[in-house]
Parts: C-alpha cells; structure tokens; sequence
C-alpha cells in the first residue's frame, strides 16, 4: 500500500518512498556542496596573487574538483529531489518503482565518490571539461558515466512518476505550472546524459587502451553537449522553483498560463543549442552553424528567459498588490518578506541570473564578440552568476523551505539564515563583478599564476588586473563565509533542530526504523483540485497588472542593450582579423 | 497556492494573454531579432570576423612547416626561441606545445599575413595580449586566420587552455614594428 503524510504547515502530500529519496538526494547535494565550498578557498586564495597559496599540483587538483563537485555533483543530486518532488508531492502521486530511483541513487552515489577518488589520488587533474588528448584515469570516467546513468535512471523514475499521476488521476486538468517546468528540466536532461554517454563511454575506452585515438575537436562538440545543457537543466529547475516559491510564498499565480508554458517550450527547443558558445573561435566550424546555434536560432531561447524575468516578479506583483501593497510602483517590493532567506534568496537570485548571468551570456556567446572573452576569466565569473546566485542560491532559498517541510525540523540560527543570501549573494557578487573585469583586461581563467614565473619570455598583465584578482577574491571569501552559513544552519538544523513532528529526521524514513508509522496514513490522498478561478479579473492601469516588474524589466532591456553594444564598441578596436 | 496547481481553466491555452505580457513579449522578440542581425550585418561591415579556412594536419607534418619558414625568415633569439621576420602578404606559422609558442614573429604594423597555428600535443588557448584576441588551438587541426596588426608593440601570447603543469610558463611573443 502506498503511504502518505500530509505536512500540516504546507499542505504537501509526502509520498513515504518520494520522501526518502528527496531525502537522501538533498543531503548528497549539500555534502558535494560541501566539498565544492571547501575547494573553493583554496581556488581563491590562490587566484589572490598577493596570497598564491596553493602548488601548482594542488591548486589544478582543487579547480578540478570544485568545478566537478559544484557544477554536477551538487545540482544534478538536489534537481532529483526537485524531480520528485514535482511529480510525487505536487501530484500527490505515488513515486513509481521505487526500487528502480534507489538503484539511480546508488549509481549517482557510487559515481561521484570514483570520481571524487580518482581526482584526490592526483592524476586526473584535467578539469571539469577533461578534453582530450590530456588523459585523466580510467575510473574518472566510469565515476562520471555511472553517475549520468543513476541520473537518467531517475529521470525516467519521475516519467513513470507522471504516468502514474495521469492513470491514477490524482489531479484534475493540466499539470500545474511547476510540474511543467520540471518536466522541461528532465527533458532536457535525457538529451544532455545522451550526449555525455556518447562522448564519455568512448574517452573511456580511450583510457583504459580499448580505442588508440579521440579526435579532439570531436570531443569538444559533442563533451559541450553534455557540459552546456547541464547548465540548462539548472535553467529550467531554478525558475520552476521560482514559480513554486512564488506561489509558496504569496500565493502567486501566473500572469498567464499560456505565456509561462509557452517560454519552457521554447527552452526543450532551443536552450541546449548553447552547447555551440564553446566552439565559437575553434578551426574548422561553418559561420551559418555558429550564427544559428549561439543564438539559439534568433535567440528565441533568450526570448524565453525575457519572459520568465517579467513574470516570476509581476506574478508576486501581482499577488501582493492584492494583498493591499497596491501603493506608487514599488510598495509590494518594499514591504516584501525581506527578511525571510526563502524571499531574499530567491528575489537575489533572480535578479543576479537576469541582470548578470543573462546578459554577460548573451554577449560572450555572440560570434564575433566571442573573440576578445573565450578562456578569459570572464567565462567563469559569467557562469558563477548564472550557476551559483542563479542556480545555487535558489536551491538554497528552497532548501530553507524544505527543513520544516520535507525534513519536519524547525530551523536553528534563524538570525544567521535570515542574513545568509545577502552574505553568499553579495560576496558572489563582488567575485563575478571582478572577475569579469578583469577577464575584459585579458586575464586567463585556469591558471595557476599571473605573474607567468619561470616563462621563458616574460610578459605583465597590468596592474589594475591585480586589483581586480584582489578584490574579487575578497569577495570569494565573502561567498564562502555565506556558504558555510548555508551549511551550518541546514545541517544543524537537521541534526539538532526541534523535531516538528514524528516523521522528523532524516533517517528513520528508510532505514526500517519504524519511527514516523503514526506519521503516515494509507488513505489516498484528495485528488489535487484545479486552481479557484479568480472571481474579478483584475487589471491595473491600461491593462498593465504589474507595472513596477515592467519597469524593472525596462531597466534590464536597457543594461543589455548598452553592454551590448559597449561590447561591440571594444571588438571594433582589436587587430582586423578575417 | 496556484503556480503548482492545476490551472484554473481546463483550456488554459484559450485564455487570453495580458497587455502587459503581450508588450514586453514584442518589445523583448524585437531585441533578440537585433541581436540576431548583429552578427552577420559584422560579417559584412565589421572587421573583427574569424575565418572559417582550417585544414586537418598532423604534429609531425605541420612541425616541418615552421621549421621551413624559421630556416627562411630567422632574425635572431630571445630565451631560446627563434624570432622570424616573414615578408608581409606571406603564410607563417605558429605551433603551441608544452609548454611553448614557437616561434616569435616580428611583423609589419598595417600588413596582413595569413597566420596559421596548430598545437603538436594538448590543446592550448592562443590569447594575444593586452590586445585581447583569444582562439582554440586543437591538435589534429591546422587552423587559417589573416591577421592585421594595426598598432605597433611588443605582444605577449598567454596559453589560456589549461595544459598541465607548466601552463603559466606557456608565454610566447609578436612583436609589432611601425
């Protein structure tokens, strides 16, 4: 029989086998979170070039990890329980095969842990994007394609998860708009393990003798299937859960259904053609197939993303107007729950991903504009807007959510958790703002050291570049510090926080400890209802519902378009090349 | 508590979208289409436009390439590395390797030359510095690229691909003469 709980704080419908897996997904994300944090201080404390406080040996060994552990290993385990969570708690549907997501897990656990080996043992220090003919050990590999197999296996668990939801009908109409993006994200995810297991397996055999010869460039177009789209997946996770805490939070609805739906399908379209912003100044790729892939055919999966930015925000504007904050343009900002990690961190995170994430990807992954980025520092501080305050801190604002929720704990030091999106987003920002200033001034990402000791041939970056290394750095730390706050009240609270019921914890779901029966019923849960309608269709003036979003939005329109063509301005002035 | 319900109408797809959406939908298409156009309008007009001529080779055969043209055109020495003075309008050629650019060009200001550059081991990342030009070097490939320099100086070339241990001391040199 399945078993059900009902969170009395959310309303959530918690599937007894859902619940462990989003369990034990989570605690693997944040413990490769962990990993990747303690890493990153040594990455930058070394890119501190008034500091350099690793080797060589070690500081390669330590990017490599960090790269691994944060960009796939930590998101990749958290958007599982997100999976499974839109399909099993949201539908109020029984997780299908059960014994099938626990297999996944295992896989997921087994590989990250080789992989993890294979790096620590120090001789596959080739980075995250491992491109060949540079050779890591054979069970780097298998680490990672046991990984992507445990992930696909989990992907196709939430498929199943949806068919049961339907066959069973568990929901009336159409899946809610949460679901639908995760839907997107797992879409998006068969597509990015296909072209990891298309490149991996073989570089595998390559590694252990089976296959003499990789081509390279070979590799780096397909590898970029898979490293790209990854970061799609994270897309289309971190706005669904926009939307979800959105509605969590105020009781948002989308401004349209339509429109929302609409700009995922134009990410299962177009979004994972970005895989193309690698191979940008690469020999040998056709302009037409550099034109029409970096701009995700005319930039349509960018479109998508301008949507989103309009209406996540004007979804809550509109929410909050209603709640009575209906004063001049911004009162609903204003008085919004700042102080609440779940609002702060994910309001943060929104406009980080936009302003910073968004529009920095655009123009680096322009064709031409290309040129004076690719391998710059510039790329990394663009992914770290976009992966870590984009994606990262989303995860983190839910995770605040799901203490009480999922793991049935009241949170400890809410003091520190209410400051912590401002301590990790403001220090990452600090870091991308510098980075990519100093990525502009040349500086190559990757590289252990800027004063270019031992060379043969000596050469100077200037030094605002060093000003710049430094105060990005700062800022790093700071981003750490917010990080280990992250940590230290969600474990914490794990461990030592007040148990809100008997189904809290986190082991005693699956272990066979039966601690939390009581907690659990065998009575099928309501079927899901269809959102109320709203009584009076309300429309602020001239039909514009959420005009301080719109102007927001505004403001965004006009930043890119001016970095934009500031941009263009710069590649004007390099050497003609043709 | 409606962004993951089900939507209100059960023909979603019929409800008419807001005038607030509507005009940030066309004023946001309208932008990408800009940036679109962007791109091949500098095809046409600009002057920064990476060519596409790249040729299949091998380390040992693109080696005996440099080494023709350092025999021809060699100049002198600076730490090891021969420094070659190639006519302008001619081909030269640049090897990436552990963890070296070899050799060091010094060209005429306002010439072009077609550079050709290839890697005889891992991939390296030639980036010209401070002018801040940056292409892939990938080994199996001979990449093709007319150059311009248009201000006169000394450049560094920095490797930033990673390639191993020695990448910070990958540093190679063009000099620029009026």
């Amino acid at each position: 029989m399945s078993e059900f709980r009902i969170c009395p704080d959310s309303g959530f419908y918690f599937h007894r086998s859902a619940e462990s897996l989003m369990k034990v997904n989570a605690v693997a994300g944040v413990v490769a979170l962990l990993v990747a944090g303690v890493l990153a201080l040594g990455v930058v404390l070394t890119r501190w070039q008034e500091v350099h406080l690793l080797s060589p040996e070690d500081f390669y060994l330590a990017l490599t990890a960090h790269g691994i552990n944060a960009l796939i290993f930590w998101i990749i385990f958290f958007e599982m329980a997100v999976l499974h969570f839109a399909a099993s708690t949201l539908l109020r549907a029984r997780l299908a095969t059960p014994a099938w997501a626990w297999t996944g897990f295992l896989l997921m656990l087994v590989g990250a842990i080789m992989n993890n080996v294979a790096v620590f043992q120090g001789n596959s220090s080739v980075m995250m994007t491992s491109y060949v003919p540079m050779q890591a050990e054979p069970h780097f590999y298998l680490g990672l394609i046991l990984f992507a197999v445990g992930a696909l296996i989990q992907v196709f668990v939430f498929f199943g998860t949806l068919v049961v939801a339907q066959q069973e009908k568990t929901y009336e109409g159409s899946v809610p708009l949460v679901t639908f993006g995760a839907i997107t994200a797992a879409i998006i995810a068969v597509f990015t393990i296909a072209s990891g297991a298309i490149i991996l397996i073989p570089t595998f055999l390559w590694s252990i003798g089976y296959i003499s010869h990789i081509d390279a460039e070979m590799y780096r177009i397909v590898w970029w299937g898979l490293g790209h789209s990854s970061q799609q997946i994270n897309v289309a996770a971190h706005v669904s859960i926009w939307y979800l805490l959105a509605g969590v939070l105020f009781g948002a609805r989308p401004m349209s259904e339509k429109v929302s739906r609409t700009a995922f399908l134009l990410y299962i379209f177009f979004l994972q053609l970005a895989c193309a912003h690698h191979i940008l100044v690469d020999p040998g790729v056709g302009t037409e197939w550099k034109i029409f892939n970096t701009s995700y055919a005319m930039y349509l999966a960018v479109l998508a993303s301008m949507i989103h930015g309009l209406t996540v925000p004007g979804a809550m504007e509109v929410a909050l107007r209603k709640k009575g904050y209906s004063n001049g343009m911004f009162e609903w900002l204003r008085k919004a729950p700042w102080g609440n990690p779940v609002f702060s961190g994910m309001f943060i995170s929104l406009v980080t991903f936009g302003f910073i994430g968004g529009i920095t990807g655009v123009v680096m992954g322009t064709e031409q504009i290309n040129l004076i980025i690719h391998n710059t520092i510039y790329v990394p501080a663009h992914f770290h807007a976009t992966v870590v305050t984009g994606t990262t801190l989303t995860f983190m604002a839910l995770t605040y959510l799901l203490i009480p929720v999922l793991f049935r704990r009241e949170m400890i030091l809410p003091k520190m958790a209410r400051l912590q999106p401002y301590v990790f987003g403001g220090g990452m920002t600090v870091l991308i703002l510098f980075m990519l200033g100093a990525g502009t001034l040349g500086v190559s990402r990757r590289h252990w050291d800027m004063d270019f000791t031992g060379a043969a041939l000596p050469f100077e970056y200037p030094g605002m570049a060093y000003t710049l290394m430094a105060i990005g750095a700062i800022g790093g730390v700071l981003a750490i510090v917010g990080g280990a706050m992250f940590l230290l009240v969600t474990v914490g609270s794990l461990l030592v926080g007040k148990k809100l019921d008997s189904s809290a914890g986190l082991l005693q779901s699956f272990i066979g400890k039966p601690l939390a029966r009581d907690s659990y019923t065998t009575a099928t849960p309501e079927t899901l209802p269809m959102a109320p309608r709203l009584t009076v269709e309300e429309h602020g003036s001239a039909g514009f519902e959420a005009p301080g979003t719109f102007v927001l939005a505004m403001l965004l329109l006009v930043t890119f378009v001016v970095y934009y063509f500031i941009n263009w301005k710069y590649l004007a002035s390099v050497w003609p090349l043709g | 508590m409606t962004s993951y319900m089900p939507p209100a109408d059960r023909i979603w797809w019929k409800v008419p979208v807001g005038r607030q959406e509507l005009v940030w939908i066309a004023i946001a298409l309208v932008w990408c289409l800009i940036m679109f156009a962007m791109m091949p309008y500098w095809h046409v007009y600009g002057k920064q436009n990476l060519s596409t001529e790249a040729y299949q080779t091998t380390p040992e055969k693109f080696g005996i390439k440099v080494q023709e043209m350092i025999d021809k055109y060699q100049v002198g020495e600076e730490g090891g590395i021969p420094i070659v003075k190639p006519p302008a309008g001619s081909d030269i050629y640049q090897l990436g390797r552990l963890w070296q650019w070899w050799p060091i060009f010094e060209l005429e200001k306002d010439k072009s030359y077609r550079l050709h550059l290839s890697s005889m081991d891992w991939q390296h990342g030639w980036s010209l510095q401070p002018d801040n030009i940056n292409l892939q070097i990938v080994p199996g490939y001979e990449m093709v690229l007319k150059i311009t320099p248009d201000r006169a100086g000394e450049y560094g070339v920095v490797c930033n691909e990673y390639c191993g241990i020695g990448h910070h001391t990958m540093v190679g040199k063009i000099y620029v003469r009026e």
